[in-house]
């Protein structure tokens, strides 16, 4: 049996050994990340905002841009601090981020792949971004998610839902803060299950484009789970605007149920054209026929007016809520700017923050340095409960609101009343799951 | 049976708006000879008239309620409209009534509009060639689309229809079919009604007053009316004033139907255009027939059972293009279009 010896050399080449050890993440991180695009020297560090500035969804963009302002506002020490009072992580102290004052320039996407592709460039060729954020489509979120990847910066997607945005199409310098179609099935099928029964059969109309197909097959599929039919699954196309012509067959259908699988101005026109044509009055199979919206928007529910009334669908957040996170977050932007923030709002301003904090803890704006930090990262006290940005897709996991269109507003903000904050462990998916499957993750790219 | 008479009705519905469009789009190439790309945006502002009538009706008192807070927690405010304070339940009607109190309004903010345009600016391009007018035109149709989202947004804001006109009918029930087999929205059907009202009284103007048959001789023989000495130039600045009101009031009729935006002039302007087209340039009767039955095929083409019987034989669908496949066919058919007069783009 030897016998354990410790002398002063000993110990301090143990010592030695052990710290390098300790250090060598940190070494082996700065040291592979030494240089990449658009690396700040100055004393500033700027941030690309793309968001719809013209288009459909151009109130959606200059609400997310709005968020942006106030979170840069934030950053660089000014205003009450908003969330970075109730966010877990306290390395973020107001001056800045790793001490370089934050500006930031902005791109119009117009909702157009091509369009916010080519902002995106510009912002990252000629601004000298050091990442991008922004979005309110997931046909643009994926595309730009790509140029990112290639350009070597971080891109904090806005708002997109589709499944493929951490699915099939999930890039290593991509990272999404709001929910998915899956989670919304997820939270929204048992609801709609106690509420409607089992014995159920549903028509879909779906907006033919990957969000459309991806919230679709979700909903579909978590609904059949709880025992309901699907009588039909129409695809729309996008530039539909009087849907009429597809609303119209399904009360002669069979279905007792229909689903929107709409957004934006889809929603607004197909969920008028279901109410006028007197879906809800009638009774289907001895049942009252009722109408679902998997994904609200309160900017959105406010085109449809009272058509939106009693009907249930999911969002990623709302300003009703009464945690601590939300509640700071409302009244920083309502003091700024008149009027509750929406849940694209939310989601861009916490994406900002996150970022901001990976840098902080990253000790680097590198975006391999970022990425590390993000991966796995769990955080509380930005209004969905625990967060965890998962390591391998880059997915936000979070709770998921499960709302209805209010019967009585109080106000023209008061439009939809949160049913049920539905956990967290609830809407969770495998990282393998077949709706996700498809493309892989890659390593980061720091670019040059 | 049912589904076909459904879209068969859609149809007609869709179609009432092409062709009141289509029948602006048409008088005015035919009196004036312009191609009014900016015709989609008078729509488009027809229906915004009607959103700000709606506004102005219900600009209110503000008062508050120190019981209730707002969302950040100060005392709520409470509007009341001012017109149901001086009116009383004359107020609240006007309010519930505000589509139809917009129809009259419109009438003449749309004429002045169409003779403002017309006299300002598309007046100057008489002489230039087509493809000038197109560029102008569609260049002001932009310019008026940024304007009204400058002011009212980009969001769609919903406009009701008066409770009396909301909701469905059993339309099969009118027409002696079981119960419960054609429901049908009461607005489009008062849409369509409405269409048919003014195209019926386009034509009667046209076709029974003097005014109409001078500007019927002036898109004739245009410079033997002037030699008889009619001012024939201002006859067709009242006409395009006429024509910008069928289609502002086409659009403020169409708010309750779908919540206005201010893209939705481009949305209709393209269609249109395909619909005189295959009406036929300059022909009023034949942008009338074309827009219903291009309104038509459009419905049947999205109708599930065509959509899969399509995609069995692995055709992509046509719901969104079958107006331009007919418009391809008609102007390889028949270059002048299904009544347009002979010579007319034949050349």
């Amino acid at each position: 049996m030897s016998k354990l010896i410790m002398n002063r050399r000993g110990l301090l080449k143990t010592g030695a050994v052990v710290g390098a050890g300790m250090a060598m993440p940190t070494i082996l991180t700065a040291a592979s990340h030494a240089g990449y695009t658009n690396a700040p020297t100055g004393s500033t560090v700027t941030l690309g905002f793309n968001v719809p500035q013209t288009g459909a969804y151009a109130d959606e963009g200059a609400d997310e841009l709005r968020a942006y302002m106030l979170a840069v506002k934030h950053l660089n020490g000014g205003g009450d601090g908003g969330m970075m009072n109730t966010f877990s992580s306290k390395e973020l102290k107001g001056n800045g981020i790793l001490g370089k004052e934050v500006t930031y320039v902005t791109g119009d996407t117009q909702t157009k792949s091509d369009a916010a592709r080519a902002s995106a460039q510009s912002m990252i060729q000629k601004d000298g971004a050091v990442m991008i954020t922004g979005g309110s489509s997931s046909g643009v979120a994926i595309a730009v998610q790509g140029l990112c990847q290639e350009a070597g910066v971080i891109f904090m997607a806005g708002l997109t839902h589709s499944n493929d945005t951490t699915g099939k199409d999930k890039k290593a310098n991509g990272f999404r803060h709001f929910f998915n179609g899956y989670m919304s099935a997820a939270a929204l099928a048992p609801v709609l299950a106690e509420m409607y029964g089992t014995d159920r059969t549903a028509y879909h109309l779906t907006a033919d484009y990957t969000w459309g197909w991806t919230q679709q097959e979700s909903i579909q599929a978590a609904t059949e789970e709880k025992g309901w039919q699907t009588a039909a699954n129409v695809l729309t196309p996008l530039t539909t605007t009087d849907f009429s012509s597809y609303v119209a067959p399904v009360l002669n259908s069979g279905a007792d149920i229909l689903v929107l699988n709409h957004y934006g101005g889809n929603m607004i026109n197909s969920l008028t054209s279901a109410v006028q044509f007197g879906l809800r009055d009638k009774q289907v199979n001895g049942k009252n026929f009722e109408i679902v919206v998997p994904l609200y928007s309160r900017l959105m529910a406010r085109g449809a007016g009272e058509n939106v009334k009693g009907i249930f669908g999911s969002t990623n957040w709302h300003w009703s809520l009464q945690d601590e996170g939300s509640k700071a977050f409302v009244q920083s932007f309502g003091q700024e700017y008149g009027f509750p923030p929406s849940q694209a709002a939310h989601t861009v301003y916490c994406q900002t923050l996150l970022y901001a904090d990976a840098c902080e803890r990253a000790g680097t704006h590198n975006p391999c340095g970022v990425a590390e930090a993000l991966e796995g990262f769990t955080f509380s006290g930005l209004g969905n409960g625990d967060v965890e940005y998962r390591a391998e897709d880059h997915q936000c996991f979070k709770d998921v609101l499960v709302v209805k269109g209010k019967e009585n507003p109080t106000s023209e903000f008061d439009l939809l009343e949160v049913v049920q904050v539905t956990p967290r462990a609830q809407v969770e998916y495998a990282v393998d799951h077949p709706m996700f499957a498809g493309g892989a993750l890659g390593s980061c790219n720091p670019g040059s | 049976m049912d589904a076909i008479l459904l879209q068969i009705l859609n149809g007609i519905d869709k179609g009432s708006a092409y062709a009141l469009i289509a029948l602006g789009l048409t008088l005015i190439f035919g009196t004036l000879g312009v191609v009014n790309f900016a015709h989609g945006a008078l729509f488009m502002i027809g229906a915004f008239v009607a959103v700000t009538v709606g506004k102005v009706l219900e600009i209110s008192k503000i008062t508050l309620d120190p019981e209730k807070t707002d969302f950040l927690g100060n005392p709520a405010k409470i509007k009341t409209p001012y017109i149901t304070e001086w009116f009383g339940d004359f107020g609240f009607w006007l309010i519930e009534w505000s589509v139809l109190v917009s129809v009259i309004v419109a009438i003449p903010i749309m004429i002045l509009i169409g003779v403002i345009m017309e006299r300002g600016l598309i007046k100057h391009f008489y002489n230039r060639p087509h493809a000038d007018q197109i560029l102008v035109t569609f260049g002001l149709a932009i310019v008026l689309q940024e304007v009204i989202k400058a002011v009212y947004g980009a969001n769609p804001i919903p406009q009701s229809a008066p409770d009396l006109l909301k909701g469905s009918v059993d339309f099969g029930v009118m027409i002696g079919m079981a119960e419960n087999s054609v429901i049908y929205p009461l607005w489009r059907l008062v849409y369509f009604c409405f269409s048919v009202l003014i195209i019926g009284g386009v034509f009667a103007f046209l076709r029974f007053t003097t005014f109409g048959m001078v500007v019927r001789a002036g898109m004739a023989d245009r410079e033997t009316v002037g030699l008889l000495g009619i001012n024939i130039d201002k006859r067709f600045t009242i006409m395009f004033g006429v024509a910008a009101a069928v289609a502002g009031l086409a659009g403020v009729m169409y708010t309750p139907i779908n919540p206005p935006n201010y893209h939705m002039g481009m949305d209709f302007l393209v269609l249109s255009f395909v619909v005189v087209v295959v009406g036929g340039m300059g022909s009023l009767p034949g942008a009338v027939a074309a827009g219903f039955l291009l309104g038509i095929l459009e419905s049947f083409a999205s109708m599930p059972l065509i959509k899969d019987a399509i995609a069995a034989v692995g055709l992509p669908s046509i719901d969104q293009i079958i107006i331009y496949l007919i418009a391809v066919i008609v102007l390889l058919v028949r270059p002048r279009g299904l009544m347009g007069k002979a010579g007319m783009m034949e050349e």
